[in-house]
């Protein structure tokens, strides 16, 4: 079971509280996180990567075992301690605006 | 007894304004989607209890809602804004070729004739329809394809498609307008369009009387009256009397011609509405006093209406979405401020009153007139 922290404003559009928890089939990757959010919750598709590039959203990023990994690969294996569940996968919104 | 239901989209969430038909006593609701922007929210002539809304945000992109409730309740539905074929190119501001990308829903218009069908004017510039009550949407590519698109240059505030008018009397009619490219009026509903801008005249272009290239900041019409056009652009009211094919002004005696919103009277269609700013460098109303100016004579002959508003000190601005009026006997008009103050008026514009005063920048004004 992969652990995700989103943000307040995706909690809210997705109606969950806390940290979800979410089944990757597979390698457990920056693709199949997404994958499996999406298809959890629809209506999160398109607010953290374009629909159709799959690319991650310029504002959105995303962190593993306190590390930035938005630029790397989304095909790369996260942490094990991520894909055991022992440390969250974290989407953040940049901290830009007002 | 009717009631009034205005839906207010600000820079930082959805607000709900309702009254009965007396438009005194105002319930407020909201914020819906807090911490968005709501470009826009719009109901269905059809089901007036099926409003959709445009929420968006820098960072998480585009989010659609539909309420089937009058707002009590939301559920999102489709935000897959995908581009037809090849994209192509617009201008970017120094000339060069720029890619097309969605950006946002900057306003829907629901069909006339059915609820599940409604429109979407997006930046950069395209116009999409769902046929699903937004579940899925799909691009009228004939609009960026007529042959213009690629000389299409974005305004201060982008390529955005701000205007959808559908004629009431012939659906297969719509127009559209785009900052700044220009307005543009589809025939046959939507598979070919031609740029409706003869008459126009834009000083900022290498040539003022182009084609296309116009900053036009909205289009109105009365629904009795539908080949007339009143236009607020840039700088100039405007008006066409033939279905936009030509346009000549009718600023007259305003004290500025620059503004963004201009709307018509439920029951005059000769009497317009427009809200003067300064400038286009200066994006607040002359000499600080808040005036809606009023034409009975379908424009040149302009009064100010100011009875209610601040006339000192007043340095907001209305947006181009976010005026608009209710369909009530006495027809009220209803304005939102870039300070977060929407004012009312029951009569036509003689008197106004702040309904609220200190929500976030308006960014538009929708009232739905309900039985």
């Amino acid at each position: 079971m992969i652990r995700v922290q989103l943000p307040y404003h995706l909690r809210n559009l997705a109606a969950v509280q806390g940290e979800v928890e979410i089944d990757v089939a597979g390698p457990v990757t920056q693709r199949t996180i997404l994958d499996a959010l999406e298809a959890h919750y629809p209506m999160l598709r398109g607010t953290m990567r374009d629909h159709v590039t799959k690319q991650r959203r310029a504002f959105v990023r995303f962190f593993a075992c306190g590390r930035d990994v938005s630029h790397e690969s989304q095909d790369a294996p996260l942490p094990p301690e991520v894909a055991d569940g022992t440390e969250p996968f974290l989407v953040l919104g940049a901290l830009a605006g007002g | 007894m009717s009631k009034v239901r205005v839906l207010v989209g600000t820079r930082k969430g959805g607000f709900i304004l309702t009254a009965d038909g007396k438009r005194e006593q105002w319930e407020v609701s909201g914020p819906h989607f807090g911490g968005w922007e709501i470009y826009h929210m719009k109901g269905s002539p059809v089901d007036p209890n099926r409003i959709y809304a445009s929420q968006t945000s820098s960072w998480f992109g585009q989010v659609v809602h539909r309420s089937d409730d009058g707002g009590k309740s939301w559920e999102t539905v489709g935000n897959e804004f995908t581009y037809k074929g090849d994209a192509g190119t617009h201008q970017w501001y120094d000339g060069t070729a720029h890619p097309w990308e969605f950006a946002r829903v900057w306003h829907f218009e629901p069909s006339l004739h059915d609820p599940d069908v409604v429109y979407a004017g997006v930046e950069d510039a395209a116009i999409f329809k769902s046929t699903d009550g937004g579940q899925t949407w799909s691009e009228l590519p004939g609009l960026r394809g007529h042959g213009t698109g690629p000389s299409w240059q974005p305004g201060a505030g982008g390529l955005c498609l701000h205007t959808i008018i559908i004629d009431p009397t012939n659906h297969n009619r719509m127009y559209i307008a785009i900052s700044s490219a220009g307005a543009f009026r589809t025939d046959d509903g939507g598979n070919t369009w031609k740029p409706i801008n003869r008459g126009l005249r834009s000083d900022f272009l290498p040539q003022p009387e182009a084609e296309v290239g116009h900053c036009v900041h909205r289009i109105a019409l009365h629904p009795s009256r539908p080949e007339v056009l009143y236009m607020q652009k840039h700088w100039d009211i405007m008006r066409s009397d033939d279905a936009g094919d030509s346009w000549y002004e009718v600023s007259g005696n305003l004290p500025s011609d620059f503004g963004f919103p201009i709307a018509v009277h439920a029951h005059e269609p000769e009497t317009i509405y427009v809200v003067p700013i300064k400038s286009d460098s200066e994006h607040f109303p002359p000499d600080g006093r808040l005036r809606v100016y009023r034409s009975r004579t379908g424009g040149n002959e302009w009064e100010a209406l100011t009875a209610g508003l601040p006339q000192e000190n007043c340095y907001v601005n209305v947006l181009r979405d976010a005026m608009d009026v209710d369909r009530l006997d006495s027809c009220g008009i209803y304005f939102g401020t870039t300070g977060g103050q929407v004012y009312a008026s029951a009569d036509s514009g003689d008197t106004w009153k702040a309904v609220v005063e200190h929500l976030p920048p308006v960014l538009s004004v929708e009232v739905q007139t309900l039985s």
